[in-house]
């Protein structure tokens, strides 16, 4: 604190009243405030004000709608059910991973990145294509080898949602809890071992328990990503009205045609939908802050891993299937739908072709969300990966009265549901702000996605900024060069990997955006989440598969380009 | 009686980078009943590895490990009873107490196990933690305790079961030097009145003096000798036991003539009387401290620096074309420069270090 004080007070010697440091600290929080902050408070105020007086009737009568309450229950029964199935799969990966003799490990990791790689909407469409009563693949052909009068699976019900969801989310209880069994001290173990407890009796008093603060973190952001997720329940539960509350939201916006009146009731949805994640959010705060241990201590030596014996290659396949099947079967089938000539016709040679291919090529739509995607992708990324550095430096270096509020104000849109989000942004930019129209262009979508990705580049370059020593710049300083020449020529360079992989951070997440994107689009800025959407919701399945399928191959071109960079960088 | 005994212990690890890299060769050990005996060697000498074998956290390559009178590995019949059921107890390096037990549970825990009754548990854990000054802090979690402390709650935790041998690995490194002579003492005090046996791994060898009836050096998976802290050091039988258990001097020379000329000067031999079976070249070794300076006998040379230290003055005299270090009480003034003579008694002798031992050492510091 006292040295920080020094320097303002070295600035304000050197007769600087609005110097550089000033300047990112104004920009940072104007730029906040346009973003996160006006479309949060006119959120809030659409939904109790209107026509400028405090009105309750729209909010009370959204809440008690027969359709919304079953919509947030739906919702809560859903995350739930994921965050329980989720922690318990990702558990017993983690175990096996991190403290079992089981062959095959790095095979298996690289598995668990895949669902990191694809938006759970293509998963979604995949397991539809497979299981939808009695169109779905696997269904038609059990009915007609069993002779079966109904479907034996169906997939369109909060059962198939809650399988969907947990096949994308479990990776993170898996990370959480893997990262922490390999950073814990393998002598905790061994003490109690040596104490006389037996194998298992250590798994269950000391592993878990250390472990717990792991878990909850993973679980918690099961259940939060859970509860604002759109893109499964709106594929798998549009079409037996099974709805969720971001769902719900989108229908109200979309039955109404984007008239004022459906959004203003989605905006009291919306309330609905915070007040729920707030929550979680609120448990997540209190079971974090609880109990986390300090359990990285001592010379690193590898724990001592349980031998599985006979049940190694029995547990080793049931692993590797399930995960397959999980994992990779959805992408796999993908591919094949976008080959067949019609939806429906059996998936053999003959009914392969690549007309799918040619059609969707030969659409200017689709072309044009391929190229709008591309355009958002990028410029969200180049400009959230310089904001954010700005601010990183601002909160970290800079260090003005308000830090905090800053620091929050470019957190706070990643908890808020992304469906919210967008509510806001169009209630922001529909000419409510110096009559600023967006609505309906390209550059709505670019506001939303720098509100949404924001923290990640942030978050980033702020690690990155704590671990450059401040004296590094001071002996620039001291050499002679000005504060600015000190930025430009020292720091920045320090922290450049870091704002790379800021750009990707947001890039990679931002081409396969569905859920703001949704419900942001106009006529000529579909977006290539929508575009696929859009596609299967006009029952053009095979076409939407192979647009998907190209997305896919984009995103895995685009991480090959990812890890390649930076395994060249630690190389260097 | 044998407490502890160790035949023909032999460890191989098959690493990917290295190949198989022997980290234990072939080990016999004898430890008696109530005898506290350190294992001394630096990093990657293999006493960690034999200490893991012992408590069973690692398997055998060949030979067997008694404990107690009871075989607990026996490699060539596939004997091996896992660490829960050899009722030791041991103390880690970085403590190992559980975060997420206080005080009173981490030491109850082993009694806990071994369904002790409730009202016995009590009445043992306030005895252990009595024994290692923690007493009053049973409700207190080890987050809040210092290092010290914490050493201690491992301490208490490994006394509680009573057990007939205890394995300490390195537990006071992680300490500071003050804390770690008090513990020192705190630990030979409960082994007095706990009567158990001590295994005792470390790297330094002050600590390992200190403490020990015997000690085990060892170096790149070898044991070197075994025998207590005063022989090992008045007698080491080799050039590494000398150096590592405190500062060496040690004097290349040449053996010419049936007189000792040190490297670079065949013109002034050492007045030194050459052990039987030596080799045209050896090495002798010495203390710094055990140096004689003298104004005209002996070997003739100078003052080649002064450097006054708190407790001692050093001196350093060139010897052929060698500097030697030598140590003096203040009283002994030299000037830099000065003519002086230097006078050493009883030697050790030692044949050169050849070069391959010197990269196999370097090979296994690395891993």
């Amino acid at each position: 604190m006292f040295r920080r004080k020094n320097t303002s007070d070295l600035a304000a010697m050197e007769g600087r009243r609005l110097g550089l440091d000033g300047i990112m600290t104004g920009l940072s929080f104007v730029l906040l405030f346009i973003i996160v902050v006006i479309p949060i408070f006119m959120i809030i105020y659409n939904a109790f004000f209107y026509q400028g007086k405090f009105d309750l009737t729209l909010f009370t009568s959204v809440i008690f709608d027969k359709e919304n309450l079953k919509a947030m229950g739906n919702t809560i029964i859903i995350a739930v059910a994921v965050t329980i199935f989720g922690t318990i799969m990702g558990l017993f990966y983690a175990w096996l991973l991190g403290r079992s003799d089981i062959p095959a490990k790095g095979f298996m990791r690289a598995l668990f990145t895949i669902p990191y790689m694809f938006p759970p909407f293509f998963g979604a469409m995949a397991w539809d294509l497979l299981f939808s009563g009695r169109a779905g693949y696997i269904n038609r052909w059990l009915m007609h080898t069993f002779h079966l009068r109904t479907a034996p699976v169906n997939i369109n019900s909060l059962g198939g949602i809650i399988f969907v969801e947990c096949s994308y989310y479990f990776p993170f209880v898996f990370m959480q809890v893997v990262s922490a069994l390999e950073r814990m001290d393998p002598t905790l173990e061994e003490s109690a071992r040596i104490a006389g407890a037996r194998q298992s009796q250590v798994i269950w008093k000391i592993t878990l328990p250390l472990v717990k603060p792991a878990i909850s973190a993973g679980a918690l952001l099961i259940l939060i990503s859970s509860l604002a997720h759109f893109g499964v329940p709106s594929i798998l539960g549009f079409s037996k009205n099974i709805f969720t509350l971001p769902t719900m939201i989108y229908a109200l916006i979309n039955r109404s045609g984007g008239s004022f009146e459906g959004i203003r009731q989605g905006t009291a949805l919306s309330i609905l939908l915070v007040a729920v994640v707030a929550v979680a959010l609120v448990i997540q705060k209190k079971v974090l802050s609880s109990g986390s241990y300090d359990i990285i201590k001592g010379k690193s030596m590898r724990p001592t891993l349980i031998k599985l014996r006979g049940a190694k290659y029995p547990l080793l396949f049931l692993a590797c299937l399930t995960l397959l099947v999980i994992v990779v079967v959805p992408l796999v089938m993908i591919f094949l739908v976008a080959m067949v000539k019609a939806y429906g016709l059996p998936l053999v040679w003959k009914n392969f072709s690549f007309s799918n291919y040619q059609k969707v090529f030969a659409s200017p739509a689709t072309m044009d969300s391929i190229r709008n995607s591309l355009f958002l992708s990028v410029t969200a990324g180049v400009v959230c990966m310089f904001l954010g550095v700005m601010i990183a430096y601002v909160i970290n270096r800079i260090r003005p009265r308000g830090r905090n509020v800053l620091e929050i104000l470019s957190i706070l849109p990643y908890s808020i549901p992304g469906t919210v989000l967008a509510i806001g942004v169009i209630l922001a930019w529909s000419g409510a702000i110096f009559g600023v129209t967006l609505y309906n262009t390209i550059w709505i979508i670019l506001v939303a996605y720098m509100a949404r990705y924001l923290s990640f580049s942030m978050k980033s370059a702020s690690a990155s900024l704590q671990q450059v020593n401040s004296s590094l710049e001071e002996a620039s300083r001291a050499c002679g060069a000005t504060h600015t020449e000190s930025l430009r020529d020292i720091t920045l360079p320090l922290i450049k990997p870091a704002m790379v992989s800021g750009f990707f951070l947001i890039f990679l997440p931002a081409m396969r955006e569905l859920t703001t994107s949704i419900l942001l689009y106009g006529p000529y800025s579909r977006t290539l989440g929508v575009q696929i959407f859009a596609l299967r919701d006009a029952g053009m399945i095979p076409q939407a598969a192979a647009l998907a399928s190209v997305a896919i191959v984009i995103i895995i071109i685009c991480n090959a380009i990812v890890t390649w960079i930076t395994k060249d960088r630690k190389g260097a | 009686m044998n407490q502890v005994v160790l035949r023909h212990v032999t460890k191989r690890f098959t690493t990917r980078t290295m190949g198989t890299v022997t980290a234990v060769d072939d080990f016999n050990l004898e430890i008696k009943e109530g005898e506290c005996f350190s294992f001394l060697g630096p990093s990657g000498c293999g006493k960690t590895t034999t200490l893991r074998m012992i408590a069973g956290f690692e398997d055998l390559s060949e030979g067997e490990i008694e404990l107690c009178g009871r075989p607990v590995s026996i490699k060539a019949k596939n004997l091996y009873v896992p660490p829960e059921e050899r009722d030791l107890g041991m103390v880690f390096q970085a403590f190992a107490v559980w975060p997420h037990m206080n005080i009173f549970d981490n030491v109850a825990f082993p009694l806990k196990i071994r369904k002790v009754a409730k009202k016995e548990i009590t009445a043992r854990v306030k005895e252990a933690l009595r024994h290692c000054s923690l007493d009053g802090l049973e409700k207190l979690y080890p987050s809040e305790l210092s290092g010290g402390q914490q050493q201690r709650i491992a301490l208490a935790r490994a006394i509680v079961t009573n057990p007939k041998v205890m394995l300490l690995d390195e537990p006071l490194s992680n300490l500071d030097p003050k804390l770690r002579e008090t513990m020192r003492f705190e630990i030979k005090e409960l082994q007095r009145q706990f009567g158990f046996t001590i295994i005792f791994v470390t790297h330094d060898q002050s600590e390992a003096m200190a403490i020990s009836d015997r000690m085990m050096v060892c170096d790149m998976g070898k044991i070197m000798q075994i025998d207590t802290p005063e022989n090992l050091y008045r007698h080491p039988n080799s050039r590494f036991v000398h150096n590592f258990l405190g500062e060496s001097t040690f004097i290349n020379v040449v053996l010419r003539d049936g007189h000792v000329f040190p490297k670079g000067d065949d013109t002034q031999p050492i007045d030194l009387p050459i052990p039987e079976n030596a080799q045209s070249e050896m090495v002798i070794a010495t203390r710094p401290n055990a140096i004689r300076l003298t104004k005209d006998t002996g070997y003739i040379t100078h003052i080649e620096k002064r450097i006054f230290l708190t407790d001692k003055t050093e001196y350093l005299v060139p010897v052929g074309e060698q500097l030697v270090k030598i140590q003096t009480p203040h009283r002994v003034v030299f000037a830099p420069g000065e003519q002086c003579g230097i006078e050493i008694a009883a030697p050790g002798w030692y044949p050169p270090e050849d070069k391959e031992a010197i990269a196999e050492r370097a090979k296994r510091q690395i891993f």
